[in-house]
């Protein structure tokens, strides 16, 4: 049986007073490509935020690799390095060249040599097709560009698991396929474990072996990929994917 | 004698006090920086104690006039034995009231630093050490940028309330050649010009400055 | 000593005198700030027009009351107005004159500023309902503004009152100045009252700006937050 790496329970999230997510769980497997899909505001941003600790959460528990997280900064500051994260915004950091960027994890979070970091780094850029452009400022990129960079920045660190954040809601449309091709062939060849939030159903349909499908903070169903798309099981999520032109 | 003949005589004076407003100014304004720079640190990193010290300070400082400040270093604290002379009280003043300034411009720089930015530094792992090492100062500063030229400008202006307690510097040479000669017509004439020589240039130089780092930096 | 240094402000009629000073430096802070801020926004309004006479001309304005610093502003007036212009007027009007002049040119950059911010769609939208000048800049564009510079409007009303304590330099009798004839009548009987004349002014001084600038900072981080969701 495979590796389990991620496991949530019962966890609540609040804002003030609002209840923003309701009794959580679900675990997801090393390998697994989890699409999690539902409405806009139904709480997929912040879930996935609270998987990494950049939002707290009030009740439950993360467990990560077989240990429960104890939700401290310090102990976030330490996973983040396993689990990458890529955001909407792709935000790159202005004041660093695409190659320190990418650099800025390796070397100074987990201490590896430059060179060796150096040499990891622009093979990475060598798969998204952007190593020319290592020594630019993120300004001179456009934002498929950049997005892919944020890509390859957290997967410089060799993380364990990997969330994304509708990482195409903000790019032109031409722009959509390249990002959405890494981050189809990160499943495929590198068998990476990760959480996807899209807008995106032909893609999640074709990547996603679980669709976690959330509406106002509570899992409403857990199928499997195939048959979530022919055949959901409850009338939410039809109605969602009618939504959605699928 | 003609206006032209005033203005001559005067010149040498008005050399002097010129020079003084500079160094005074110059030395102002690198304290102040220092200051605020620290405040702003302590506040940055929430250092217990010292960082509500610093608050206090910035608040008392910002929500008081520089005379008043003086009036209190030059006339009230010799009573209790610290006597100064009135240069040091100037540029203590000058530090005292620039420091929050300066704090503030800085603060302003790193709180404008985008959330997601840091956020990102924080998903890659980075300590909050390295991300104000490596994302939020860089950013910050720059950002900062123009509030810090505007306190420049303002503090060399504020020097001219030097004259209260009797700095040679420019504004007093003015008013002391006015008092004896009473030709304030030309002797106002030098002193605006000896404002605009220094602070017309150096305010072109700081909006270029700006508009440097503006583009230098930006346009993610 | 056997006098304590504080009670130099119980003495006579010591503590009304100062809060009399206090007055005269309010009410000209006041009357300054109203005329200042009134002429600020016209001539702000009027920065964004596409005159480019006007608009120079007005930038110099600005850049004037920028370059020159206050003292030397107050001299400027209150030596060449009776002088060259042949007006004689009280050193307190002077004073008003000045920073009311003052003021009016800060607030001119302020709401200039303000008002090229407010994105262009609203002004279009605005002309397509057939809105004329006037009511553009009455009903969409200046509400907006005024919103955007609250904070930066406050902030210019605590420099003002900060700036008021110049007012002893041409002889107006302002809180300092009463301060100062307290404390030189009162040495020989209170050798320390000096700290505690200019200390209540201080005291005076924090109290009128600090609830302003802790308002104004209010507004700002409020509008931050909102701004980063
Ligand atoms: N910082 C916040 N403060 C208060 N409420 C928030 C905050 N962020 C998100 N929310 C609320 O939480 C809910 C879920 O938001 P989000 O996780 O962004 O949804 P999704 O990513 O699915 O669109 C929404 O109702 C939103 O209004
Ligand atoms: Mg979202």
């Amino acid at each position: 049986m495979a590796k389990q790496v991620i496991k949530v329970e019962h966890l609540e999230k609040y804002y003030q007073k609002d209840h923003i997510l309701h009794d959580i769980n679900f675990s997801i497997d090393q390998g697994e490509v989890v699409a999690l899909l539902g409405p806009s505001g139904s709480g997929k941003s912040t879930l996935i935020r609270c998987l990494n600790g950049l939002e707290p959460y009030q009740n439950g528990t993360v467990t990560f690799n077989g240990d429960q997280v104890v939700p401290t900064e310090k102990n976030w500051q330490k996973l983040r390095q396993k689990i990458g994260m890529v955001f909407q915004s792709y935000d790159l950091f202005p004041n660093l060249t695409v190659l320190d960027n990418i650099l800025l994890g390796p070397v100074k979070v987990q201490k590896q040599s430059r060179e060796t970091a150096k040499a990891a780094a622009e093979k990475l850029l060598d798969q998204v097709g952007l190593r020319e452009y290592e020594n630019v400022y993120p300004r001179q990129l456009s934002g498929g560009q950049k997005q892919r960079i944020a890509i390859v920045r957290a997967l410089a660190l060799n993380p364990e698991l990997m969330l994304f954040d509708e990482v195409t809601a903000s790019l032109d449309p031409e722009m959509v396929r390249g990002v959405l091709n890494i981050i189809s062939k990160l499943a495929q060849d590198s068998d990476m474990t990760m959480i996807v939030v899209t807008h995106e159903m032909n893609f999640a349909q074709q990547i996603a072996d679980r669709v976690l499908f959330l509406e106002d903070g509570k899992i409403l169903e857990q199928t499997k990929g195939d048959q979530f798309f022919k055949q959901p099981q409850t009338d939410r999520a039809k109605e969602f994917l009618e939504s959605m032109d699928f | 004698m003609s206006s032209w003949q005033i203005i001559q005589q005067s010149l040498p004076l008005f050399e002097k006090g010129f020079v003084l407003t500079l160094w005074l100014s110059f030395l102002g304004i690198i304290g102040s920086i220092i200051v605020g720079l620290i405040c702003s640190l302590l506040k940055y990193f929430r250092v217990p104690v010292l960082s509500q010290i610093a608050a206090v300070y910035v608040e008392i400082s910002r929500n008081t006039p520089l005379l008043v400040q003086l009036f209190f270093l030059y006339y009230a604290f010799p009573v209790f034995g610290f006597k100064l002379n009135a240069e040091l009280c100037g540029i203590i003043g000058l530090i005292f009231l620039g420091g929050s300034y300066m704090a503030e411009g800085f603060n302003g720089g790193f709180d404008g630093v985008a959330k997601t930015q840091v956020e990102t530094g924080k998903a890659i792992g980075l300590s909050r050490i390295q991300l104000a090492r490596y994302v939020v100062f860089p950013q910050g500063f720059t950002l900062s940028v123009p509030a810090l030229a505007a306190n420049i400008i303002f503090l060399i202006k504020e020097t001219s309330i030097f004259t209260v307690i009797a700095i040679p510097e420019l504004t007093n040479t003015a008013l002391d050649l006015i008092g004896m000669y009473y030709r304030s017509n030309e002797y106002l004439l030098v002193l605006v010009i000896g404002y605009a020589i220094i602070l017309i240039p150096l305010s072109i130089i700081l909006t270029l400055l700006e508009k440097r780092v503006r583009y230098g930096a930006f346009g993610n | 000593m056997a006098h304590s240094g504080i009670n130099v402000l119980f003495e006579g009629r010591n503590l009304i005198r100062l809060f009399g000073g206090l007055w005269t430096t309010v009410e000209i802070a006041a009357v300054a700030l109203v005329l200042g801020l009134i002429l600020g926004v016209i001539l702000g309004v009027l920065r964004t027009f596409p005159n480019r006479l006007l608009r120079l001309v007005l930038r110099l304005y600005l850049e004037f009351f920028r370059i020159v610093p206050t003292v030397v502003l107050l001299f400027l007036f209150y030596y060449i107005l009776p002088k060259q212009l042949g007006v004689n007027m009280p050193a307190n009007q002077v004073a008003t004159l000045v920073f009311a002049l003052w003021t009016a040119a800060e607030m001119s950059d302020i709401v200039r500023g303000a008002l090229i911010s407010v994105p262009k769609h609203q002004r279009e939208s605005g002309m397509a309902i057939g809105l004329n000048r006037l009511q553009l800049y009455r009903y969409v564009l200046i509400p907006q503004a005024v919103s955007l510079e609250l904070p930066a409007t406050i902030n210019l009303v605590t420099r003002v009152i900060k700036t008021t304590s110049l007012l002893m330099l041409i002889s107006v009798m302002d809180v300092i100045n009463v301060g100062q004839q307290v404390v030189e009548a009162n040495n020989q009987k209170y050798p320390t009252g000096v700290f505690w004349v200019y200390g209540i002014i201080f005291v005076m001084y924090f109290a009128i700006d600090y609830p302003l600038s802790w308002w104004a900072k209010r507004m700002d981080k409020k509008r931050l937050e909102r701004a980063n969701g």
